[in-house]
């Protein structure tokens, strides 16, 4: 029973002891887990040793993402079940519309990729044909603001692995940076660590759009002002590297001045809708095959079933496709 | 007034330790989103200044471990922030306890300071480094809603005697 005093916090009654007296056992556990912390990072940043400890602690975290997650898509259910008729209707009409419009290119593109398929038949690879894709939910979950990273709601329980591409429906949206039980961190091409190999589709410049941590803008820091590049140029994938499936448009080249003496300074626009997708695509792909890896598998007797090269690196779940 | 019980007491500090973090990745408003405050600190600073026998550094390490996973960081890069912030605030719990709210709220922006400065540094060191002023900003938010942190835990803890 002693008296508090005037100020905000409260009582200093029953737990007040003299931390300065007892020095040594807080210090002692404070420079053990500080070690113990200091060792951690370590680990994690040079040997990626340590994917299992967070796997596991991520299963913990999983359904508090998920509960942060649910009020949002509750209020999208309920906001959708609830629209009313004439904007349902509106709705209707427009995706009508461009079905069919789709629908119409889609035939004229269905023969193309027949004789497409034929040519690279008669090659021999069919490389950078997307095999299987799999729709992730993006979830409601703030990363750190400085990052442009995403969690999927799909992981390695889905057959996710590091480094596979994501597309939503305008283009390429990132790459697949860490891969927990079920769920997957993806890190956007428009973040200031990813880059990736690109060509433009008019003139076929060969280059590496680089992330500025800005969401609408993509930066080419290696273009020489002799290169054959304007505003307006739409650039694709190569494919090279593996990662990304090649042919899939990455942004369009929004300004180009050539003011210095060796490199133009080039930006462009990612033409996936990296602040507003919700929802995105997992693609299985076959990667364009080496040389030499295509000079092996050319010599034995190709089996019944296509069977990848030793140096494809595939997932084990890309079998899982056809 | 009859002092909490220490189950209730720890209870309250884990509750509260754990709402801080998954308000850590609500999503916010763009323009809200880089004044964030960092509330589990916040919390875990008020618990060890009112019941630092509960408030060990153990479970500040543990959360900040947690929040290393939540937000995809390099592990134990906050986990060691949380550990720095309440060791020091064990070692000034006598001196803070007796400051007026204002002069709390400078020594909290230093300790908020001093964790993000943490941050930045491992960031650098990682390969992570983003060098823009807003960073900051977190640390004046933080500073500026401690009046409020306070006033809510004692209203909290005294509700539940």
């Amino acid at each position: 029973m002693i008296a508090t005093p005037p100020g905000p916090v409260v009582e200093l009654s029953h737990d007040s002891r003299p931390i300065i007296g007892r020095g040594p056992p807080l210090t002692a556990y404070f420079l053990t887990l500080a070690a113990i912390s200091v060792g951690l990072m370590t680990a994690d940043q040079r040997y990626h040793q340590i994917d299992r400890i967070r796997e596991s602690l991520s299963r913990v975290i999983y359904p508090v993402q998920r509960a942060v997650d649910f009020p949002f898509r509750a209020t999208d259910w309920v906001t959708g079940s609830f629209a009313d008729r004439s904007r349902l209707r509106q709705e209707n009409l427009a995706l009508t519309a461009r079905l069919r419009l789709a629908n119409l290119q889609l035939q004229r593109f269905a023969v193309l990729e027949e004789e497409n398929r034929r040519l690279r038949e008669m090659r021999a690879n069919t490389a950078g044909i997307a095999e299987k894709v799999l729709v992730a939910s993006i979830l409601n979950v703030d990363l750190d603001p400085f990052r442009h990273r995403v969690l999927l709601d799909k992981g390695a329980a889905d057959g996710v692995f590091k480094d596979q591409a994501v597309l939503d429906g305008d283009g390429i949206f990132g790459q697949v940076s860490k891969v927990n039980a079920s769920t997957a961190e993806v890190i956007l091409i428009s973040d200031a660590e990813h880059a990736i190999p690109v060509q433009s589709n008019r003139s076929g410049v060969r280059t590496i759009a680089v992330g500025t941590g800005d969401q609408h803008k993509l930066s080419l820091p290696f273009v020489t002002v002799e290169s054959d590049l304007q505003a307006g140029d739409l650039l694709l994938s190569t494919g090279m590297g593996g990662v990304f499936p090649p042919g899939y448009p990455v942004a369009q080249v929004s300004k180009v001045k050539r003011a210095g003496s060796m490199f133009a300074l080039v930006e462009a626009r990612p033409t996936a809708r990296l602040d507003q997708a919700r929802e995105v695509l997992l693609v299985w792909f076959k990667p364009r095959a080496e040389p030499a890896a295509a000079a092996a598998t050319a010599q034995p007797a190709p089996s019944s079933t296509p069977v990848d090269g030793p140096a494809t690196a595939a997932p084990p779940a890309q079998a899982g496709g056809e | 007034m009859r002092p909490m019980s220490m189950l209730t007491r720890r209870l309250l500090y884990w509750i509260s330790m754990a709402a801080g973090l998954v308000l850590a990745i609500v999503p916010l408003p763009g323009w809200l989103d880089p004044f964030r405050p960092d509330l589990a600190l916040l919390a875990m600073i008020y618990f060890v200044l009112t019941s630092p026998r509960i408030a060990g550094l153990g479970y500040a390490w543990l959360s900040g471990l947690f929040l290393d996973v939540l937000r995809g960081m390099v592990l134990g890069q906050h986990a060691l922030g949380f550990l720095v912030v309440g060791y020091l605030t064990h070692k000034l719990q006598l001196r803070m306890r007796m400051f007026p709210i204002v002069q709390q709220a400078v020594i909290v922006m230093l300790l908020l300071g001093l964790y993000h400065f943490l941050m930045f540094w491992i960031d650098g060191l990682t390969g992570h480094g983003f060098t823009g002023w807003v960073r900051w900003l977190p640390v004046l938010s933080g500073a500026l809603l401690w009046p409020l942190v306070v006033a809510l835990g004692d209203s909290l803890t005294r509700r539940s005697s």
